[in-house]
């Protein structure tokens, strides 16, 4: 299995000139295994359509490399590049039915025409597609639309496989069980591909790794794990699930991997992985929702007022105000539980094992 | 059984729904009622006079078109124009739009305007100029005399070049929307799974873009057919339909004869536009909203992008070559002997075509509105609501454009002659015959713009409307006519440059009292007078441009920048 298949080397892209100039991608730097499905994610407008399309040729990089499998691919046309792509809209040929769609590459490659049959009809049986040779785009629904163009793309058998948003034109419950079949294809055929969304969710389930970008940049890249147990800033314990944040100081070192914070004279131990924090830092202390407890009033523990209380059938949702901030704390199998109401005072048990610390930033709101 | 129930029960509820609008009702029987009378009514004189002989119904004319001369050689002249109008000014339009859609040619809102240029001048200046430049006495007379001996510009060869020049814009016009409205992500795929520029092209883009041209083909070949103005001045001998019919009807006074060519020249022109409009844009994949997505330049081969820039280049300098000679031309003292510049011809001009001016200024003036509002509210009605005959409404109020002038012109001489059951009095002669043609001639392109602009307002915001009590015409004018007023004034612009230099129908409905400033150019041109011909053609020119500059000036103020030449595609 290589390890540097694809290689994004300071990537930048610079859209406009002067004072009008806009960094799209700001030094983008990535290592993509062989077979591994890796996720940009990201809002709106935080590069990663912008770093797909100069994976796929469609931008030339304003400066920096590319490489796929060793060789530089940075100004390669796109039609000679090794890599296919799934449009967000598909793309699909209006004026040629399935079969048509699907076998165009090939036939523009010159392929023997038995040749071209057998592999179009194994890929179509492949995602599913059995049958529907004679169809045109229009007679399709979404989702058989979507593995036209996924069948149209992979036929290719291209070194890398782009996907730029493929689900975001289906409704909510296709989007689950297609983004599994794509899951699936793409581990079965072992293809590396690199996955576009905005989607959190999406990227979770479906990615070998996630590289969060915002404006630009790369702000971490890690398996769902560490992305979501260790985030390494503000935007992304944000940007990924829901997070309570604390202010606070690192109050001791304990070790290398444990430290001890301290919330407005409350003490609390936080394992880290690596530390890099110094005794006195300015620090968040990062508190997901399932990572507390609600207990009655105790001394010696973080203590606020229920304001809000939301029923959600498999877990019980709390808003607790604690000195002008708001922590959401969700409590698994309610019934199993004490049921608080509005107006409640109550203390928040932390559940030290599944803490986090991030360095402390001013959020502009 | 239960098909024609359910259609009766639609049309009753479509009745009963009108009829609870009685404004609403009344407008749609007015407008039956013009179009019936202004519209169906003069062609079907056309076609009946076609059929009259020395009073009597007798079908030999039509026996008579494949044996005698003076139908068949018009009938093939026109056709064989038209088709080499059409499929020069095609393939000019298509390079255009390909360069303006899929290059990085430098200085594109220029090549744009140059190419459109066209559109808006008077029909024959071009034809004038050729004069000028071609002629006998033309400046690059002797200069070409020696590299290809003895030719004339009189006759088909100086036709075609002179309609390519004044046609080949309606087909870059139909062909740019069409190029700009192809999905760029289409031709990103096709490059993606490994198609060169050339596989591109012939796979994704040319199939797409094929009922485009064959779209542009048949509007030019209409617009050649029909033409007038070019081949009265540089035809010669090369006698074609719409001179023709004029002559015999203004002539010769041989009604009969002079129909049915106008019949000749009518029918392949509807079938074309049947062809355009029913079939080649059923065709399509393409859907031309008015909104570009946005096509992604790619650098491209040398071997691509020079023959194309070349051709752009030569068709412009070409442009301004004509268009240039004629205000150089209006500033010689005598055209090829004394080349002193002066401004006599404008003073003479303006003596003798004040008059001309002026009526052509007050009955466009006059035209103009009544077209823009009648337009839109046909259009509104097609589109918005169901009522028995829409369709047909639809049909009729198109067909004068589809219609050439020439046929339309004679229809309005033979059908207001005299007082018929649908007007109390004679029309012909008055100011109210050329302002009601001129409003009939130019109202499909109101329609179209207006259709377009409807088409893309969504009809949940008028049933909004409906929702909190306004009646339809409250919905009209609070709601509906503020979100298309861009494309009723871009539709106002071309009708005031059509009326101002129409002349093929026209020609036939101008009096001693009302005469219009194209006849008094024609009329120059008859006389040899080239350089007051163009004097006169120049004044026309800037007319136009000041009223589009007006109208661009008060379309930027009302709604988003709207291009004010809006051609029907």
């Amino acid at each position: 299995m290589k390890q540097n298949y694809l290689v994004l080397k300071n990537l930048e892209k610079i859209f406009g000139s002067g004072k009008e100039s806009v960094k799209a991608v700001d030094k983008v730097n990535l290592e993509v295994k062989e077979g591994e499905l890796v996720t940009l994610l990201g809002p709106s407008g935080c590069g990663k359509t912008t770093a797909l399309r100069m994976i796929s040729g469609f931008e030339l990089p304003t400066s920096g490399k590319i490489f796929i499998d060793g060789e530089d691919v940075t100004t390669t046309p796109p039609n000679q590049r090794p890599t296919t792509m799934v449009f967000q809209n598909y793309a699909l040929f209006p004026h040629m039915n399935v079969y048509q769609n699907i076998a165009y590459g090939l036939k523009i490659h010159r392929m023997a025409e038995k040749d071209i049959r057998q592999r179009t009809e194994a890929i179509m049986d492949l995602v599913g597609l059995k049958g529907l040779n004679n169809r045109s785009p229009a007679q399709l629904s979404g989702g058989q639309q979507q593995r036209v163009s996924l069948a149209r793309s992979l036929i290719m058998e291209p070194k890398v496989l782009l996907l730029d948003e493929p689900l975001s034109n289906l409704d909510a419950k296709m989007r689950v069980s297609t983004r599994l079949e794509i899951r699936k294809i793409q581990q079965r055929v072992g293809i590396t591909s690199v996955y576009v969304t905005h989607d959190q969710e999406e990227a979770v389930t479906l990615s070998d790794r996630v590289v969060i970008m915002n404006a630009g940049k790369i702000q971490q890249v890690g398996t769902p794990q560490e992305i979501y147990a260790h985030p390494v800033n503000y935007f992304v314990a944000d940007f990924i699930g829901k997070a309570n944040f604390l202010e606070g100081r690192v109050a001791d070192i304990l070790s290398q991997e444990e430290i001890e914070v301290d919330i407005k004279g409350v003490k609390h131990k936080v394992s880290i992985p690596n530390n890099t924090f110094s005794e006195g830092d300015r620090i968040f202390l990062v508190i997901r929702p399932e990572s507390a407890d609600l207990e009655p009033k105790k001394p010696g523990a973080i203590t606020g007022l229920i304001s809000q209380v939301i029923y959600l059938g498999s877990r019980m949702v709390y808003e607790i105000e604690v000195e002008k901030n708001f922590l959401t704390v969700e409590i698994t199998n309610p019934q199993e539980h004490k049921i608080y109401s509005i107006g409640e005072e109550v203390s928040v048990i932390l559940k030290e094992k599944s803490l986090h610390v991030i360095p402390y930033e001013e959020i502009k709101k | 059984m239960n098909s024609s129930n359910r259609k009766i029960q639609e049309i009753t509820g479509n009745l009963r729904l009108i009829w609870k609008e009685p404004l609403l009702f009344v407008f749609i029987l007015a407008i039956f009622y013009f179009l019936l009378v202004f519209v169906v009514f003069p062609i079907f004189q056309v076609f009946k006079t076609s059929l009259i002989i020395d009073k009597q119904l007798n079908f030999s004319n039509y026996l008579a078109v494949f044996s005698k001369r003076y139908y068949y050689q018009p009938f093939f002249n026109s056709m064989l124009l038209g088709v080499y109008t059409a499929t020069i000014g095609t393939i000019i339009g298509f390079v255009f739009s390909y360069a303006l859609t899929r290059t990085p040619m430098p200085f594109k809102n220029f090549f744009r305007m140059t190419v459109t240029f066209p559109i808006i001048s008077p029909p024959f200046v071009v034809a004038l100029s050729a004069i000028l430049l071609l002629g006998r006495a033309g400046s690059l007379n002797s200069f070409l005399t020696k590299i290809i001996g003895d030719y004339t510009i009189y006759g088909l060869g100086g036709l075609i070049i002179v309609e390519t020049i004044a046609y080949a814009p309606t087909a870059f016009l139909v062909l740019y929307g069409i190029l700009q409205a192809i999905d760029p992500s289409l031709e990103e795929a096709s490059m993606d799974l490994g198609a060169s520029r050339a596989k591109v092209f012939y796979t994704i883009t040319l199939p797409l873009a094929t009922p485009g041209i064959a779209s542009a083909w048949l509007l030019v070949f209409i617009q050649s057919m029909a033409d007038f103005g070019n081949p009265m001045v540089i035809s010669g001998n090369f006698r074609v339909l719409s001179v023709q019919a004029f002559l015999q009807i203004t002539g010769m006074y041989d009604l009969s004869r002079g129909s049915t060519l106008a019949m000749l020249l009518f029918i392949p022109t509807i079938v074309a536009f049947f062809l355009q409009k029913y079939w080649v844009s059923r065709k399509s994949y393409v859907t031309v909203t008015g909104k570009p997505t946005g096509a992604t330049i790619k650098q491209l081969e040398w071997y691509i992008k020079l023959p194309v820039y070349f051709c752009c280049i030569i068709f412009t300098a070409i442009v301004f070559l004509f268009y240039g000679t004629i205000v150089h031309g209006s500033f010689q003292t005598l055209w090829g002997v004394n080349p002193t510049l002066t401004l006599k011809h404008y003073v003479e001009m303006y003596q003798v075509g004040k008059d001309y001016l002026i009526d052509s200024l007050v009955l466009s003036s006059i035209a103009t509105p009544i077209a823009g509002i009648i337009g839109i509210f046909i259009s509104f009605l097609v589109i918005r609501k169901k009522f028995i005959g829409r369709g047909v409404m639809e049909f009729i109020s198109m067909l004068t454009f589809a219609v050439p002038g020439t046929v339309v012109g004679i229809g309005y001489i033979l059908a207001f002659n005299q007082k018929t059951i649908f007007l109390p009095f004679v029309m012909t002669g008055t100011a109210w015959i050329i302002i009601i043609l001129l409003i009939f001639r130019n109202m499909p392109v109101g329609i179209r713009s207006g259709i377009a602009a409807l088409q893309q307002i969504d009809p949940s915001i008028e049933e909004a409307s409906t929702d909190l009590g306004a009646d339809s015409s409250t919905t009209f004018r609070r709601i509906t006519l503020p979100m298309i007023a861009p494309a009723f004034f871009s539709g106002l612009a071309y009708n005031f440059v059509k009326a101002m230099t129409a002349i093929s129908a026209v020609i036939f409905v101008v009096s001693g009292k009302w005469n219009l400033i194209t006849i008094a150019i024609l009329g120059f041109v008859d006389n040899s007078m080239y350089a007051q011909a163009a004097a006169m053609c120049n004044l026309l020119i800037v007319i136009v441009l000041i009223a589009l500059g007006i109208i661009q000036l008060a379309v930027n103020r009302i709604g988003k920048g709207v291009r004010t030449i809006d051609i029907v595609a």
